[in-house]
């Protein structure tokens, strides 16, 4: 569907297009070559001598005798058991983004429909909290968790992360909410509705686009999360991230550093499937959002 | 709604929130106040694989005795903000002193830790800023005009350099950077100067940091300026257009006021992220020429064979201030928008 | 590629022996908790000491690197979540300041008859942890290289640079040195070991007043400063794990690198076999007409938690002496330079074993080393890079480790 709006001259078309390629050549450039060297071994992808030879593969058919090679790909899911960290990082991210969504809906319906002074006092302590940089928030924890003999099990770092993700949760659900019409939950709570029904039967149906959109940055919160985990959990709770760092290791073998190519390429896949699945989520949520500062 | 059901909606996310940082907060503030006691210490003689000496050893026994007492260690109030690792008071008043000339007294205040993390702090929080919003913009703007086929690849490679895990920038981004890598062999080719390094002057490790935290921080701009613009009214755009206004008009005068709100809640968690620069100083080993107060927290926390509990709780106070002085005038702005709301 | 294959196949087997046969190791009953770092030697004997599980004996490891962060809290509960901290000279420190592990006396004598002498940390006579393997910065050449340009093996730092300055210019070397000049840790550890060579001592003797501010100090710096102008622009980037590919990408001729990257750096079998041939491995060398090399010996070795029961106490040292069992050193003799009786040095020890024979002093295990370190790899950087002159960075060096050590009670 083209509108007058829409339509645009021909040299503002390539300057587009223009502008839009030069960005993706920068966005993905850095990507497709570590899928690229994740084939080859490490003298060619950390070529010190040329980095052609990343490209040509000398070494690696020196090595291997061919100009690929999966020992990236063996070496870290077979031998290394990748896959285990990859079931913890699929509790992890799961648990997360559903506690995180759960409470962050019924707390952020709640910020957008109160008018009491302490909501905005809340929303400010929210942002505050937001501030306090994560290293110091982990190295607090330490203690408490091995006295309670939490430390170190998945449910300890999902509700960690849920805590420290809550206020950005919070705030992008409070300004989603605001803009869906107040009427709409009040008329039901006239016709004889509670609250919570309201917000059930009325509510829900309409939030999803916001919803998604706030799940996907918990998401990947949670996916991404280095120093929660890191630091929380044990080896064998292991998620992908620490894991990848633990392939680089203090000492390095010689192509563990490709295992750490290897798997970063493999923790890639996921974001991929999710992010043309839920695309057209993120973009209507937002919409609806209309995220207010 | 009445208090009641508003706690009831909100309380498991307070109650998180406020087991998880509000206390640990209250009690790293608690901890700045405090230093170690005075340690007690006795020579003894200490035998390792290459030989023996007598060595000062604490006396763990008598420490815990102290500990028990009193847990928290020693009172000393707002001594550690005012050390020589915080704000150096008696430092500055040292250069204010003694400097022949302004110049020389910044000069010499940088060279204090604390100064110097918060000007690249500071620097970095107020370049990358508004570029991340700028090239967001133009990025959306782009990819809004393109036709709608080719839209979801296009969207999924641009949000990469925001998802994929900074681990990625430290391993494969600094190799090609390097003046052997792909991009600084190029670089180094193009410029015609072969003495070209991106990792050793502090300016260009500090435009190499910037540029990575725009690259990393577009895509969260982009798209949340993309999902607004799926929203500009059409009504408008097409009246403004049959009065004539150019194209240029058109994104100035309807798109650019629509999107303000979005602005707003972009630069809000822009600053505080920025602000807390930490993960591309670790990555890409700059911290010869470029700390960050975040680098500070993690450099007392982590660096250190004996974590200096008490020196990164008072960093953690001043990021958290700093952050609300940033903030504070998107906070005033909302605290008007809310009054006018509810009144 | 094969050698990591090879030390794969070493781990795999013993990791088969601990799933198929438990070893026998004696113990009747017990719970195991080993933390540690994570590198090939170390989880060699973890998984050594991992084999002793049996029906009655439950032996769990958390290799990690974040071990040093994780350790004080996960060892002052009671009772603790480790019974065994792996440990080197330095992350033992914090461990004894807050009084975290236990004797072992009466074990050693018990359970360690496999021990030698020098395998014991004694701190006042009582046995506070077991070596099993040493580690020291020691020089590695590329002789080719040398060779070609007329230069002998340098013995001292002065060599060293007078060799790179020759090969920079004659020899077409961009960069013929390289070393860890990484600013943090490793950049303080370069100056603690040029400073040692110099016949510095730290502290003023019996307190924590710090006294590098001197003579040693400043020739320290000085010869630093000499080598960087020597490096690659890139120079204050370079780690252990940056230097890899730069050392076998033939792009240095000489570093000071550590023992335990030997065995990877000579392993001919490896990605650059003609490199790797040519490396020669040689006691770190004096500086500045000083006797012992400019380096410092590190252990690793093995600590005993206070907060566990006597039961699981016996359990965790009997696991451990199967970790360090001299067959274990036997059967992966490469990997490390061990200390465990029996064991014969590889080629890739030659370099840690000179250097200690050469009289090198020990990493200093004073409990206010860890700040002075933090504070010099600090405060280091702007010197190297030619931007403040050397008084003013030892005067930073002072400020930083006078505030740090005031906070952590050392000093008033």
């Amino acid at each position: 569907m083209k509108n007058r709006a829409e339509r645009q001259p021909l040299p503002l078309m390539l300057l587009c297009w223009g502008f839009v390629l030069i960005w993706l050549i920068t966005a993905a450039f850095p990507f497709l070559w570590t899928l690229w060297g994740s084939f080859k071994v490490e003298a060619d992808f950390f070529s010190y001598a040329d980095w052609m030879n990343a490209v040509t593969g000398t070494r690696t058919i020196q090595q291997t005798g061919s100009a690929f090679t999966g020992a990236g790909y063996e070496g870290a899911w077979v031998e290394q058991r990748f896959w285990l960290a990859v079931i913890n990082t699929a509790i992890v991210t799961v648990c997360v983004v559903v506690i995180s969504l759960t409470i962050g809906t019924l707390g952020g319906y709640a910020l957008a429909r109160s008018g009491f002074r302490y909501t905005f006092w809340i929303l400010i302590a929210a942002l505050i909290f937001r501030a306090m940089p994560h290293v110091t928030l982990v190295s607090g924890y330490l203690l408490p968790f091995f006295q309670l003999n939490i430390w170190g099990y998945l449910p300890t770092t999902i509700i960690v992360l849920v805590a420290i993700n809550q206020p950005f949760t919070l705030w992008m659900l409070h300004s989603f909410f605001l803009s869906i019409p107040k009427d709409l939950d009040e008329s039901a709570m006239v016709d004889g509705c509670t609250r919570f029904q309201a917000f059930r039967l009325v509510i829900i149906p309409v939030m999803w686009p916001g919803v998604v959109t706030t799940g996907l940055f918990s998401f990947l919160l949670a996916y991404n999360d280095f120093t929660v985990t890191s630091m929380l959990l044990t080896q064998e709770n292991q998620t992908m991230v620490p894991k990848i760092a633990s392939f680089l290791g203090t000492v390095q073998a010689e192509n563990k550093v490709m295992y750490a190519v290897a798997a970063v390429v493999s923790a890639m896949g996921p974001l991929f499937v999710l992010v043309l699945f839920f695309q057209r989520q993120i973009v209507s949520g937002l919409t609806a959002g209309a995220v207010k500062g | 709604m009445r208090h009641r059901t508003f706690f009831a909606f909100i309380l498991p996310s307070l109650v998180v929130m406020l087991l998880f940082i509000a206390l640990p907060i209250l009690s790293v503030a608690y901890q700045s106040l405090f230093i170690e006691h005075e340690q007690a210490m006795t020579a003894v003689e200490t035998c390792d694989p290459f030989g023996c000496k007598t060595e000062l050893r604490v006396d763990a026994a008598a420490m815990e005795a102290l500990r028990e007492a009193e847990p928290m260690g020693k009172f000393n109030g707002l001594g550690t903000y005012a050390n020589s690792s915080h704000l150096a008071f008696d430092e500055l008043a040292a250069i204010w002193r003694d400097s022949p000339s302004l110049g020389v007294a910044f000069t010499r205040m940088l060279n204090l830790p604390l100064y110097k993390a918060l000007s690249f702090t500071l620097a970095y929080t107020f370049i990358v800023t508004p570029l991340v919003i700028i090239t967001g913009f133009f990025i959306a703007l782009g990819v809004n005009a393109i036709p709608g086929l080719i839209k979801g690849p296009v969207i999924f490679f641009s949000l990469l350099p925001m998802i994929v895990t900074p681990l990625i920038g430290s391993l494969v981004l600094f190799w090609m950077i390097d003046s052997n890598g792909i991009l600084g062999a190029s670089l180094q080719r193009l410029l015609g100067d072969p003495s070209l390094t991106l990792k050793a002057s502090p300016t260009l490790t500090w435009t190499v940091l910037m540029v990575y935290g725009v690259w990393h921080s577009a895509p969260f701009s982009f798209i949340v300026y993309y999902a607004g613009l799926q929203s500009v009214p059409k009504d408008t755009l097409e009246s403004a257009m049959i009065d004539g206004a150019s194209r240029w008009e058109r994104v100035r005068y309807v798109i650019i006021p629509h999107l303000l709100p979005l602005t707003t809640f972009i630069a809000l968690m822009q600053l505080m992220d920025n602000f807390r620069v930490l993960e591309p100083i670790v990555g890409f080993s700059a911290a010869a020429n470029a700390t960050s107060l975040s680098y500070l927290i993690y450099n007392d926390l982590r660096g250190a064979e004996t974590p200096l509990f008490g020196s990164a709780g008072a960093t953690s106070m001043l990021t958290i201030c700093g952050v609300i002085i940033l903030l504070s005038p998107v906070l005033l702005r909302t605290w008007r928008d809310f009054n006018r709301k509810t009144h | 590629m094969k050698h990591t294959l090879r030390y794969t196949a070493a781990l795999a087997a013993l990791l088969a022996s601990a799933s198929l046969a438990h070893a026998d190791c004696g113990i009747e009953k017990g719970s195991v908790r080993i933390l540690s770092n994570d590198f090939l030697a170390l989880q060699l004997v973890s998984a050594a000491a991992t084999a002793c599980a049996s029906d009655t004996v439950t032996v769990t490891s958390n290799l990690t690197a974040e071990h040093k962060n994780i350790q004080v809290p996960a060892l002052s509960t009671n009772p603790s979540s480790y019974t065994i901290a792996v440990v080197a000279n330095g992350s033992l420190v914090p461990l004894l300041n807050d009084g975290l592990v236990r004797p072992m006396d009466d074990l050693v004598a018990k359970y360690g008859q496999q021990l030698q002498p020098n395998q014991l940390i004694k701190i006042d006579g009582k046995v506070m942890a077991i070596a099993f393997m040493a580690n020291a910065q020691h020089l590695m050449y590329r002789k080719s290289v040398l060779d070609a340009a007329g230069i002998a093996e340098p013995k001292t730092y002065e060599d060293m640079v007078a060799a790179a300055v020759t090969l920079k210019e004659k020899g077409g070397i961009a960069s013929p040195l390289v070393a860890n000049f990484k600013p943090g840790w490793d950049l303080g550890q370069e100056f603690v070991n040029m400073f040692s060579g110099y016949g510095g001592e730290f502290f003023e003797p019996g307190t924590a007043n710090l006294a590098i501010n001197g003579e040693a100090g400043l020739k320290a710096l000085a010869m630093m400063k000499a080598m960087a102008d020597t490096m690659a622009p890139e120079y204050m980037t370079y780690d252990t794990n940056s230097l890899d590919p730069v050392w076998t990408g033939s792009g240095a001729a000489m570093m000071n690198m550590w023992g335990s990257r030997a065995s990877a750096i000579i392993d001919t079998a490896g990605a650059a076999p003609d490199v790797a041939a040519d490396t020669v491995l040689a006691a770190a060398p004096t500086v500045g007409g000083g006797t012992i090399p400019a380096t410092t010996l590190w252990w690793d070795g093995f600590a005993m938690a206070k907060n566990i029961t006597d039961e699981d106490a016996e359990a965790s040292f009997q696991a451990m002496m199967a970790g360090i069992a001299p067959e274990v050193a036997a059967a992966n003799p490469a990997a490390a330079a061990w200390l465990i009786k029996g064991y014969e040095p590889t080629p890739a020890a030659v370099g840690v074993f000179a250097t200690v024979a050469a009289g090198a002093k020990p990493y200093p295990m004073l409990p206010y080393m860890g700040l002075l370190h933090t504070a010099l790899g600090n405060n280091l950087a702007e010197f190297m890079q030619g931007q403040e002159s050397a008084e003013q960075a030892l005067a930073d060096v002072t400020t930083a480790y006078n505030t740090a050590a005031t906070e952590a009670g050392f000093l008033k």
